[in-house]
Parts: C-alpha cells; sequence; structure tokens
C-alpha cells in the first residue's frame, strides 16, 4: 500500500476511533465538522488544484441542501431519493455555472461566480413561499430516517457523517491523483503550455467546476439531512468564503488540508464566540495573517517542509 | 508511400488592423527534414508559425498537416495529431520537478500506464541529458536547462512534426552544440520546423532554409541556394559570418 | 419624478463609492473587497464626530466631512503598505487579505460601536415642495402635488457629488499627483524607472479610493443610518457599476452609476426590490460573461 494510501486511511481510521473518545459535545462538533470538510474538499478541487478562485460556492451547496429539503418536505421523498435529487440538482447548476463562468478568467471569474450566487441567494428570498425564505425550515426527526436507522441519534449521525466524508474524500483523493487530476495541477501551473501539450483545457476545466460542485452539493445535502435544518444563511456571500478561508487555512491543494482547516476554524470561532461576539474578528485576522506569512497554509508549509509527497 | 510534404500552407494570412504580419504565405514544410525559418525582427515568423501550431486564429488561408486541413482544428487538437510545440521563451511547468514535467507531456499517450510512461520520461530525459535532475523542480534549473526540459517534453509525444521557436536564444556555446547534436539525431523519423536567429546553428543543422521578409516568403530552398540567393543577402545575411 | 430624484441621490452617492473602487483598480489593478467597509467607517466616523461637536449639527457635519475621509483614507493606505504590498498585489492574496481586512473593519466597529443603527442629523433640512407642470385651461402651469417634495439636503447631496467628482477629475488631470497616478496606471515599471515612487503613489491612490467612498457615506448618513452592516449593498452595487462601467474606466463609472443608481430606484417602484436585485445582479454575470471588458472599459491587462 502506497504512502498516501496510507495516510488516508489513517485519517478516516483516526475519525472513527475519535467518536469513542470524545464527550458528546465534541462529537457533535467533529460530525458538523466532517459534512463542511466535504464542502471544503469539493472547494479546494476547483481552487487548491485547478487554480480556479469561485466566490460562489455557496450556490451549489445550496442546491444540494435544498435539493434534498424539498424533496423531502415537498415532495414528500424518502432520504435516500431526496439525496440523489440534491446531488443532480447540485450538478446541474455547476454545469451550467460552469459553462457560463469559465468564459471569464482571474478576476472576472471570481464576480461572475460571486454575482450568480448572490443573484441564487436573492431567488431563494424572492421564492419564500417555496423555499422558506430567510427563515428556511425544519426537517422532522421522523423523517430523517435512512435504512431503518434514525439519523437523528448521535451515534448514528456521526458514522453517517464520517460515511459521507470517507466516501467524498477517498473518491477525491483518486481524482487528484489520476491523470484527470495531473492535468488540472498542469493547468493551474501552466494553462497555456497545457494546451500545448494537447489538452483541452478548457474541457478540463468544465469537469473540474461540475466535479467540485457536486460534491459541494452533496455536502450541503448531507448537511440539511444530518442536522435538519434548511436555510438561506447557507446561500450568502458569507458561506462562499468560508470554504476559501478553510481551505487556505489548511492548505490549499493538499488532500488533507480542508479538514484540518474546518477543524481550526471551527474550534477557533467555537472558542472565540465565548468571549465576544465579534467572533468573526479572528477568521479576518486569520485570513490576513494567513495570506501574509503562510500562503501555503498548514497542510501546504507541512508538505513544503516535512513531508514532499503529501498528495 | 507518405506524401513528401508533412505541412503545407496555402495563402496563409494574418492581418492585424489593417497590418499584414504574414502575407498570403504558400509553404511546403518537407518530411523527415530539418527546415530553418528565419528573416528580420518583426518579418513574421513567430505569427506564422503560431497561425500553424493554433495559437493565433488566421485572418484567411488554410493549413494542412499530412494532406489534412486543421485551419478549423483549435490548438489542442492539432498537437493531438502529433506536433510538437517549445516556446520562444522557454515555458514549463515551474513550480513542478523535471519529471513530472515530462510525464505530464508524456500522459496523455500513455494514460493510466505507469510502467509505459516512466519508460518514456526516463528515455527523453536521457536523450537531452537531464536524467540526474529529474526530481529537481523546474524553476530552479538554469534557463538553459529548462529550455532542454522543453525539448524533452516535446520529444517524449514522438512527433511527427517539431516546431521550435528561437530554441537556442539564452543557450551558453556548449548547450548550443549539444541542442544540434539532438536535432541531428532526430533528422529522419521528425521533421523539425526551427525559427532561428543564429546563423551558424542555421547554417549547421537545417537541411532547408526558408527566408521571411515583411510577411512574405523572400526565398526558399537549400542553405546555399538562400546563401546566394541576392535578394536575401541584401535583406538580411548582409554581413553575417559563415 | 420624486423617483427619479431619489434614484439622483443614489447615483450620486454610488457614483462617489464606485469612483473608489474604479481607481483603485484602474491604478493598481486591485479588487479591494474591503471597499463597503470603508464606506461604512466613513459613515460612523461621521456619527462619532457629530456626537463630539453636539452642540450644533452643521459644524459636526462640517467637521466630519473633513476629519472621516482623511482617517479612513489614511487607514487605508496603512493597510496597502502592511499587508498588500507585502504581497506585491498577488491576486489571489489580495483577494484573501482584502476579504480578511473586510471581516477585521465590520468586527471591529461591531465591537466598540455596536450593533445598533445610530442617525446623524443633517446640518440642515427643510422640505421642499416640488413644482409640477400640467396642461390647464390657461395653458402651462404649475402646481405643487401634495406629497411631491424633497429635502434640501437631498439636492445638496447631489451638488456636493458633482463638486467632488469635478475636483477629482481636476485632481488627476492637472495636479502633479493626478499625473503620477495616470502615469503610474499606463506603465507602472516605465514609471519605476522615471523615478516615480511607485510605491508610495499606490499607497496614496489605496487611500483616495477610500476616502472617496468615505465621502459618499458622510454624505448618505443624514439621509439613512450609521450601522456596522451598511456597507454590504453598497459594495456589491459598486461591483456592478465599475464592471457595468467597464474595469478602469472613468467615465464608464459615473455614466453606469447614473443608469444604476436611477433605475434601482424606478425598477424598485415596478417590481420588487428583490426581483430588481436579481435581475442586476444577473446582468452583470452576463455582461462579464460575454463582454468581459464591461461597457466601456479597455480589455484586462
Amino acid at each position: 500500500m502506497s504512502r498516501e494510501t496510507t495516510l488516508h486511511l489513517s485519517v478516516l481510521a483516526g475519525l472513527a476511533l475519535l467518536y469513542v473518545v470524545l464527550p458528546t459535545y465534541h462529537a457533535g462538533n467533529l460530525a458538523r465538522i466532517m459534512v463542511l470538510a466535504i464542502y471544503a474538499m469539493g472547494y479546494n478541487f476547483l481552487f487548491g488544484y485547478t487554480g480556479l478562485l469561485s466566490l460562489g460556492h455557496a450556490l451549489f451547496f445550496a442546491a444540494g441542501m435544498y435539493g434534498l429539503g424539498l424533496g423531502m418536505t415537498g415532495f414528500g421523498l424518502t432520504p435516500l431519493p431526496a439525496f440523489v435529487l440534491g446531488i443532480v440538482a447540485a450538478a446541474v447548476t455547476s454545469a451550467v455555472i460552469g459553462f457560463l463562468a469559465l468564459r471569464t478568467v482571474g478576476v472576472a471569474f471570481m464576480i461572475v461566480t460571486l454575482m450568480f450566487a448572490q443573484a441564487g441567494y436573492l431567488a431563494i428570498l424572492y421564492l419564500g413561499t417555496y423555499t422558506g425564505g430567510d427563515e428556511g425550515f425544519v426537517i422532522q426527526q421522523a423523517e430523517r430516517v435512512l435504512f431503518g436507522l434514525d439519523l437523528t441519534a448521535d451515534g448514528t449521525r456521526y458514522f453517517a457523517a464520517w460515511t459521507l466524508f470517507a466516501i467524498s474524500f477517498l473518491i477525491l483523493a483518486r481524482a487528484v491523483q489520476s491523470p484527470f487530476g495531473r492535468t488540472l495541477i498542469a493547468i493551474r501551473e501552466n494553462e497555456e503550455r497545457t494546451r500545448m501539450l494537447g489538452y483541452d483545457t478548457g474541457a478540463h476545466k468544465l469537469r473540474a467546476v461540475i466535479l467540485s460542485g457536486t460534491v459541494a452539493g452533496a455536502a450541503g445535502a448531507s448537511y440539511a439531512l444530518l442536522f435538519g435544518y434548511v436555510g438561506a444563511s447557507f446561500a450568502t456571500v458569507q458561506y462562499s468564503i468560508f470554504p476559501l478561508l478553510w481551505v487556505l487555512l489548511g492548505g490549499a491543494g493538499t488532500t488533507i488540508g480542508p479538514l484540518i482547516g474546518v477543524f481550526f476554524m471551527f474550534y477557533l470561532i467555537d472558542i472565540s464566540s465565548g468571549y465576544t461576539s465579534a467572533y468573526m474578528l479572528v477568521a479576518g485576522v486569520a485570513l490576513v495573517l494567513l495570506t501574509l506569512f503562510a500562503p501555503q497554509g498548514l497542510g501546504g508549509e507541512l508538505r513544503r517542509r516535512v513531508a514532499p509527497w503529501l498528495p | 508511400m507518405a506524401a513528401v510534404s508533412i505541412l503545407e500552407t496555402r495563402a496563409l494570412t494574418k492581418a492585424y488592423a489593417g497590418v499584414l504580419a504574414n502575407n498570403s504565405i504558400d509553404f511546403a514544410l518537407e518530411r523527415g527534414k530539418i527546415t530553418a525559418l528565419i528573416g528580420p525582427n518583426g518579418a513574421g515568423k513567430s505569427t506564422f508559425v503560431g497561425m500553424i501550431s493554433g495559437r493565433i486564429a488566421a485572418t484567411s488561408g488554410d493549413v494542412l498537416f499530412e494532406g489534412q486541413s486543421i485551419a478549423h482544428l483549435p490548438a489542442h487538437k492539432r498537437i493531438q495529431l502529433g506536433i510538437a510545440y517549445t516556446f520562444q521563451i522557454a515555458s514549463v511547468f515551474g513550480g513542478l520537478s523535471c519529471h513530472e514535467n515530462v510525464a505530464l507531456a508524456a500522459r496523455r499517450l500513455t494514460g493510466s500506464d505507469r510502467a509505459a510512461l516512466e519508460v518514456r520520461v526516463a528515455d527523453a530525459l536521457d536523450r537531452v541529458g537531464l536524467s540526474d535532475r529529474a526530481t529537481q523542480i523546474a524553476g530552479d534549473l538554469s534557463y538553459g536547462h529548462q529550455r532542454l526540459l522543453e525539448i524533452a517534453m516535446g520529444l517524449v509525444q514522438a512527433p511527427s512534426l517539431f516546431i521550435l521557436d528561437e530554441p537556442t536564444q539564452g543557450l551558453s556555446e556548449a548547450e548550443v552544440q549539444a541542442f544540434m547534436a539532438l536535432m541531428r539525431s532526430l533528422a529522419g523519423e521528425t521533421t523539425i520546423l526551427l525559427i532561428e536567429h543564429n546563423m551558424s546553428v542555421v547554417m549547421q543543422t537545417a537541411d532547408r532554409i526558408t527566408v521571411l521578409n515583411y510577411g512574405e516568403v523572400l526565398a526558399s530552398g537549400t542553405p546555399d541556394d538562400v546563401r546566394g540567393d541576392p535578394h536575401v543577402q541584401a535583406a538580411y545575411l548582409g554581413t553575417a559570418d559563415a | 419624478m420624486l423617483a427619479s430624484l431619489e434614484g439622483a441621490v443614489t447615483a450620486a452617492i454610488l457614483a462617489l463609492t464606485a469612483m473608489g473602487l474604479s481607481i483603485v483598480f484602474g491604478v493598481m489593478r486591485v479588487v479591494n473587497v474591503a471597499h463597503g467597509e470603508f464606506y461604512m467607517l466613513g459613515a460612523v466616523i461621521a456619527w462619532w464626530v457629530a456626537h463630539l461637536f453636539g452642540a450644533h449639527p452643521a459644524i459636526g457635519f462640517v467637521a466630519a466631512l473633513a476629519v472621516a475621509p482623511l482617517l479612513v483614507g489614511t487607514l487605508a493606505g496603512l493597510a496597502d503598505r502592511i499587508i498588500l504590498q507585502r504581497i506585491d498585489y498577488d491576486p489571489d492574496r489580495t483577494i484573501v487579505a482584502t476579504i480578511g481586512l473586510l471581516y477585521i473593519i465590520q468586527q471591529g466597529t461591531l465591537m466598540t460601536f455596536g450593533p445598533d443603527a445610530r442617525p446623524v442629523e443633517a446640518p440642515f433640512n427643510s422640505r421642499i415642495a416640488l413644482p409640477w407642470v400640467e396642461w390647464g385651461e390657461n395653458g402651462l402651469a404649475f402646481f405643487y402635488p401634495w406629497g411631491l417634495s424633497t429635502t434640501s439636503y437631498k439636492l445638496i447631496v447631489i451638488a456636493a457629488a458633482v463638486v467632488i467628482l469635478l475636483a477629482l477629475w481636476a485632481f488627476m488631470t492637472r495636479t502633479k499627483t493626478g499625473l503620477l497616478m495616470r502615469a503610474t496606471q499606463q506603465d507602472r515599471d516605465m514609471a519605476q524607472a522615471f523615478g516615480v515612487p511607485v510605491d508610495r503613489v499606490y499607497a496614496y491612490v489605496f487611500g483616495l479610493g477610500a476616502g472617496l467612498a468615505a465621502i459618499g457615506a458622510v454624505l448618505v448618513v443624514p439621509i439613512q443610518q450609521a450601522h456596522y452592516l451598511m456597507g454590504h449593498d453598497p459594495l456589491l452595487l459598486s461591483f456592478i457599476v465599475v464592471i457595468i462601467g467597464g474595469l478602469g474606466s472613468l467615465p464608464g463609472t459615473i455614466i453606469a452609476a447614473i443608469l444604476i443608481g436611477m433605475s434601482d430606484g424606478i425598477i424598485s417602484v415596478f417590481f420588487s426590490p428583490t426581483l430588481a436585485k436579481i435581475i442586476a445582479t444577473l446582468l452583470v454575470a452576463m455582461v462579464l460573461v460575454f463582454r468581459p471588458q464591461g461597457l466601456l472599459g479597455r480589455s484586462a491587462a
């Protein structure tokens, strides 16, 4: 078994073991962290590996979230088909947005993605009668049962989150080490050179956006299913900036970076909101310090100094 | 029996807001030979090669590769047909290792076949003399070595046509010699199109020379033909060293 | 007509704010996501100053008009020196840094100023009834429809914005500093070769951009109120204006500001504001997708 595989499986094993060790409060947090880490990993695939900075990923997260949420409450679907609906919604959304936004580069790409996400958020508010608008809506506990297992129970929820995380983690880890992933890295490093090596960079980037957006949507659907709440706050600009923050902190372009980033930021905010209502100040300072002194993030520094083989 | 010309252009033209960078160029590239494209600065050489490779869109005219028109194909599709291209200013993946640089070029052909990939990469690095630098980060290499790396990236694709834009620019004398030896070793299997300013390189390696001036072909033929052509002498060669 | 006047006020403030963003992008090629927070700071500082000068609103206001932009501009200049120059304006890192700045300023204000919206009194505020024209029995006649009025202050805001923009134009085209700024925009390396202290010019430009936003906010704060989240909408609107008008084109910015400021008011009368915003946002995205230079801008460098 290769170093990379050993590392990845160890991380998963570690996360599984933590459930046994941690008190309920922290286990609950970790479940949330794992689901958000799926979101971060999806974002990382596009930002860290392909080099495209999107400021509108909340749109994909929300597509998954509302896809599942409305599927269950509006159409009375059971969790599994609703989950599929959420994923499909995210996939379609990312395909459309990707097709349009990839016609731009750099700053324009950032702004276009931001604008589409903002339009999505406003649309959710505008269609408030269906979506619950700003308040959102709750998915009843009774509904959140999958394969006979009650997802609201701590243990079940934790391992459901763990399973979803593990699947996404392994799929993406596989993808970035594959020829496809390698080509994306090449596009990030020097797109023109990649093109002149015979690669269809446009098609590659679109596929990257779709995979990234779909994973983000899976995270959204997971969140709705496991935590029972769907709301417009998950479609705001703020929620598009979070994955950027998490990935930068944890290490863009590394497989374990996103998880590290979510973990750190979660507890940083958890602790500072105990002291002040302005806990986002911590986020702001973190961002500035990160980009000044450690643009590679924790995982990136690890790779740079200690383990160059880190995928 | 393959046609004599691997590549042809017919009335290939590029106009920029009224200025004709390339004016209706008819050109035929002989298979298996090393052809040099020379001309003063601003003659339109890079534009011409840009239109052949697909990086620049032609205003009008046609480009034929192996007898088929490729004028409508995007750059990456043309590369896939068997054309390799090096940039005027060496363009490699500075953040990645030399090995990965060449691997990226080869992977399009080997896919997920790891074993085949390693063989190809090792072979290409060996041919340009960079085997011992395989693990080095490309950005840390000297410019001359980056040039060689780029050539390795071209070679590993086993192209039928290799286009090089000013390959010896910035190389030391020793490196230039090595380069010429490399070019001669490719003769026969690969057709080579060189844009060059270094006349000594041109005279020593080229089987054919085409001279461009003001966006038009001034002369075309063997080195002796071209050297003896009075128009060329007047416009370009003048006081060049032998 | 009322909608047009309200729209004109919006357009005036928007023109100032967006101009700040546009100048910074035009000269430095930097997208300042914290721009809205500089705007907000202008309003908050205006409140502080007005508070200090409790006595007469006019004195407080004039003081605020002078102090706020200066303070905000200096803060921005410092941020440029300390943060942006150290990362050499790398596009990705700049976006991240300015996002960080956004949170720092916004939350810092939350901690000190508090979460409430606080009003600032206008220096003068008389209602002016507006005349309207109609064909009567005796030909054209003026009359004063009930409810059709504005405040003298709002008219002054429009006038002030025009004056400031003209002054800005004069500054950029007539003074030496303005010349240095434009030269640096044209060709940074050449400017440096000619001995222009590019770093300092950039700090000034960044400060100027922030200062313009701050002035806009000071002018608007008697009409709206000072609140720590008030920078969000102006930021998005400024983005829309700068993109539609063309990244780096100053006249384009003004035209776009007028267009959007006026239409925002008028559209809101006919459609719900949310729908109007959705349309505007999508329009901006589409403009960028199909015409990356905006309506009047040059192609991005």
